[in-house]
């Protein structure tokens, strides 16, 4: 069993990814960002059109190619010894600090937690009409799965199959897919946990809800 | 209670004015408002007998300095009065002109478009004792005095799809289609119908409408208007405007403003006087017939005298136009022209049955094409001399005359004789055949030592130097993009979804032809690639060349731009045709080159165009439209360039009715007016992958409907997905599938087959 608490407490300790920003190539290095502590922004807008902040230029055979931050965050360490020169492809050319935000605390817990039970293939998904019916009246966490019980309904192309839940047996905590939406193939369908650390996954979800600070 | 009545109607008067002057300081308006003002202070002393005195001499004031304010009314002011919301719309016509309506396709905001109007209305005439009730389909815009849903009266895509429709049925049931333009522009929605796609379906429509048609233009804003605007007969109401692009767009291009930006008012009043967008300029430029005089400051709905005028014009428009392709019109005929020039002479004074016979039709619809054929062709440069110009006419003469007896008199007989050709060549090719064995045999035997030649001239080729100076090793035939010549590597758009390697300039613009050989994206290429690789070495005979872009309303800096372009890329306009050979298929094939000026369309381009049309009709060859770039209309040439898409689809229609194959072929960028009209009425239509293809581009449409924009919104598959375009092509495929395409589609006086 997985201690939440002290999952929580981890991350509130280092409340942040260092990502590595690095050569996708070889060429010549060109810092445009210099300073440490400098915020940036990864990509933005509805279909993240707007690009990163622009980081470095790394040319090669005349083809100045700009890098750019891949994500929000701040500059935490330049690696200046690089500039003007030739580098090899994966050389580290920045890190970056990601603070993480309630959401990725919330998700990076489940994942740690949950057993992700995934789609197999691209189809419409609805769950069994017993348990469909305790969701919609009650909430997924109303409904308890074992393995080999038969759970979910796979729609496609007007034909219908069943598909047996497989996994440990615990509740459902979270749906991960819409009534009449096609669901892509490895994308996770419901969450599930043991039943006994619900009480605790829910208090830590809240807690993160309530009290942690968003930062950058 | 009268005299607060008429205070209240002159406040809403001086309102009216503060709104069409805008901010302006004006010593009239000032005092207007200050005798205004005096009256309303002080008015509550006076007796009765006194005050009606006073209003009255107010009253007089304000008619007097309306007409002085008349003259000084600039081209942005009129643009501001037909935006504003006491302006007369579609519904206060039809309730005033016409004698009675019925209103088809819906009530207020229930409707599929309730920016347009569409209404079957009758006007009665009663002359010799007689009553007529004469039918007519009233289509047009509503801005509705401002309201919401109407949205200013720019129309979506099915709003003219709409109006399409009922102009087929005004057709089947041979009535008169009287057309009213209250537009700033169309909705840039690319959903199914598409903008651009829609109006060039109109147009194509409009352009062979065998009733006839009468246009009134207040508000003309560029395709929009165009969308119901190809008219027999063309009025416009003096304090309307008609252009390419509202004066604010043209601010926001001249000023380089992007993002929202905002162009100084200064600015967009310089642009609204430089564009020539007022109804004198378009009358002196012969886009319009006549100028309909509003009264000072523009008709508002109360203006009823107004709307007799206006009655009286479009009932006198629709005769001219029935009795000039009618025989029986004598009298009439001279009693309308003597009556054009009298003041308050009625036009229903004289009754003409407005259907037409089988005769009169196809006469309206020649007529009709002749007459915006002779358009705009003071807008463009041409200097070839007289003997050339004789030259050219005698030669098309020729071509008709040859076309005629080659097609149609020889025809049926040669089928026979064709027929009986055939046959034999095909009894020959038999014999020829079987006698050939022996020397098969002979030349497969000395085969060998000329492989070895073979060999060796491959094994020259692969290890010679690159070319790396201009003509150091050209042959003759392979064109060199100057892309290729720069030793520099390249990245794939798509190198991190699809993991692109990095492309050596010479490999990808070179053997490659500017495609990706992992992803298939296609770089840009120059349109000499085209014409080096589409058609057979050596056919090209380009035409028209004395055709030159000018600057036909004197646009400050468009001439020294001009003069650039034509230095940088060599051509004289953006439009360059040809004749040329598809595998031994002569086409004629007009192009419009993204790199002059953006491919923009102008009076010359849309006179080459329509020149191209008319040659593939009189020499029955297929025609090709191959769009290397466009970005519309060139704005600086005002109405001239949007005169080029009624123009021009009328050429292609004509084409196509005469049983030509018309298909456009698109490139890089195409945009606007040139796609929502004749590149957009083709019936095959394909896109090189590299292609985007749209009605406005993503700033336009953001400003517009406020609508956030993908960034592939644009592309050859969006476009094909909406039905925009009839099928993709690779770069490198593009010579065998328009040999395909000639081969397999297309129209019936094509011979070639």
């Amino acid at each position: 069993m997985k201690d939440v608490k002290a999952l929580l407490e981890e991350m509130k300790s280092a409340p942040y990814k260092l990502v590595e920003v690095a050569a996708p190539h070889t060429g010549v290095v060109e810092h445009v960002l210099t300073e440490p502590g400098t915020k940036v922004t990864g990509p933005q807008g509805s279909w993240g059109e707007r690009p990163g902040t622009l980081l470095a230029h790394l040319e090669r055979e005349r083809n100045k190619k700009a890098i750019r931050a891949p994500m929000r965050g701040e500059v935490e360490k330049v690696f200046t010894e690089h500039a003007g020169r030739f580098v090899e492809a994966g050389t580290v050319l920045y890190t970056l600090r990601h603070y993480l935000t309630k959401d990725e605390v919330i998700q990076e817990i489940l994942k740690k937690t949950l057993y992700l039970f995934h789609a197999r293939e691209q189809a419409k998904y609805y769950f069994f009409p017993e348990a469909d019916t305790k969701i919609k009246a009650y909430g997924p966490q109303s409904v308890r799965v074992r393995d080999g019980q038969d759970l979910f309904i796979v729609s496609r192309m007007k034909r219908e199959s069943v598909l047996p839940y497989s996994g440990p047996e615990g509740m459902i905590y979270a749906v991960y897919f819409k009534d009449n939406h096609s669901v892509e193939a490895g994308q996770p369908l419901i969450g599930v946990c043991p039943p006994d650390q619900l009480p605790l996954i829910q208090d830590v979800v809240n807690r993160v809800k309530s009290e942690w600070e968003e930062r950058g | 209670m009268d005299i607060e009545k008429r205070i209240q109607s002159l406040a809403a008067r001086l309102k009216y004015i503060q709104d069409i002057f805008a901010e302006r300081e004006d010593a009239n308006i000032e005092l207007l408002h200050s005798k205004l003002k005096d009256f309303t202070d002080n008015g509550g002393a006076m007796s009765a007998q006194e005050a009606a005195r006073q209003v009255e001499a107010l009253e007089d004031l304000y008619a007097f300095l309306e007409k002085k304010l008349e003259r000084e009314l600039t081209p942005m002011d009129k643009v501001r009065i037909v935006r504003h919301p006491q302006r007369i719309c579609l519904k206060d016509i039809l309730e005033n002109v016409y004698d009675n309506y019925t209103e088809i396709g819906g009530e207020g905001e229930y409707n599929i478009d309730p920016s347009v109007l569409i209404a079957r209305a009758y006007i009665t005439r009663r002359v010799g004792g007689k009553v007529y009730n004469q039918p007519i389909m009233v289509i047009g815009q509503e801005k509705g005095h401002g309201e919401e849903f109407r949205n200013g009266g720019s129309v979506k895509p099915w709003g003219n799809a709409k109006a399409q429709h009922y102009m087929q049925v005004a057709e089947t049931e041979n009535i008169p289609i009287h057309t009213y333009v209250f537009t700033p522009g169309a909705y840039p929605l690319e959903d199914y119908p598409g903008a651009a796609q829609q109006i060039a379906r109109n147009l194509y429509e409009m352009a062979g409408l065998k009733v006839p048609v009468i246009a009134v233009f207040s508000e003309g804003g560029s395709g929009g208007a165009e969308a119901i605007g190809l008219a027999d007969v063309r009025l416009m109401l003096s304090h309307g405007y008609y252009s390419v692009i509202s004066p604010e767009g043209a601010a926001a291009i001249e000023g380089r403003l992007r993002g929202g930006q905002r162009a100084s008012a200064e600015l967009i009043e310089t642009c609204a006087r430089r564009l020539k967008i007022t109804a004198d300029d378009n009358r002196t430029m012969g886009y319009v017939d006549r100028v309909i005089q509003e009264p000072p400051l523009g008709a508002r709905p109360e203006h009823y005298d107004f709307f007799k005028v206006l009655r009286s014009e479009v009932i006198r428009a629709t005769d001219e136009v029935v009795l000039n392709v009618r025989g029986w019109k004598f009298f009439r005929a001279m009693t309308l022209s003597a009556q054009r020039n009298k003041r308050n002479a009625s036009a229903e004074d004289i009754y003409v049955r407005w259907t037409l016979s089988a005769g009169a039709r196809d006469r309206l619809v020649w007529r009709r094409y002749q007459r915006f054929r002779r358009m705009s062709r003071h807008a463009y440069i041409d200097n070839s001399p007289l003997t050339k110009k004789v030259e050219r006419l005698a030669r098309e003469a020729g071509w008709s005359v040859y076309s005629f007896f080659k097609y149609d008199f020889f025809r049926k007989h040669k089928k026979k004789f064709t027929h009986m050709l055939e046959e034999i060549g095909s009894e020959f090719q038999v014999v020829r055949d079987k006698a050939a064995v022996p020397l098969r045999w002979a030349r497969r035997a000395l085969a060998p030592g000329r492989a070895a030649v073979c060999s060796e001239e491959a094994g020259k080729s692969l290890t010679e130097l690159s070319c790396w100076d201009k003509g150091s090793c050209d042959t003759p035939g392979v064109y060199v993009s100057p892309q290729a010549r720069e030793d520099r590597v390249l990245t794939c758009t798509n190198a991190e979804t699809h993991g692109c390697k990095d492309l050596w300039a010479p490999d990808l613009f070179g053997d490659f032809a500017g495609v990706c050989p992992t992803c298939g994206h296609h770089f840009r290429m120059e349109y000499q690639w085209y014409l080096h690789n589409v058609f057979d070495y050596g056919s090209i005979f380009e035409f028209s060349r004395s055709v030159e872009s000018g600057n036909p309303l004197d646009y400050d800096g468009l001439s020294a731009k001009l003069e650039k372009a034509k230095a940088e890329t060599g051509l004289k306009s953006a439009c360059v045709t040809f004749e040329a050979r598809i595998k031994h298929v002569n086409v004629i094939c007009a192009t419009l080159v993204g790199t002059f000026r953006g491919g923009s369309v102008g009076a010359a381009e849309g006179e080459k165009f329509v020149r191209a049309a008319e040659r593939a009709r009189k020499k029955h060859y297929p025609f090709i439209a191959y769009v290397h770039g466009t970005a519309g209309i060139r704005i600086q040439e005002g109405v001239n360039g949007v005169i080029q898409m009624p123009r021009c689809t009328m050429a292609v229609r004509r084409y196509i009715e005469a049983g030509g194959l018309y298909i456009v072929v698109y490139d890089t960028n195409s945009y606007a007016g040139p796609v929502a009209s004749f590149l957009g009425c083709s019936p095959y239509q394909f896109a090189i992958r590299s292609a985007n293809i749209g009605f406005a581009g993503p700033g336009v449409i953001k400003e517009t409907t406020g609508l956030d924009i993908p960034p592939n919104y644009h592309v050859a598959h969006q476009a094909l997905s909406r039905g925009h375009i009839h099928g993709i092509w690779d770069r490198r495929d593009v010579r065998a599938n328009l040999n395909q395409a000639l081969q397999t589609m297309g129209g019936r006086n094509l011979y070639y087959r």
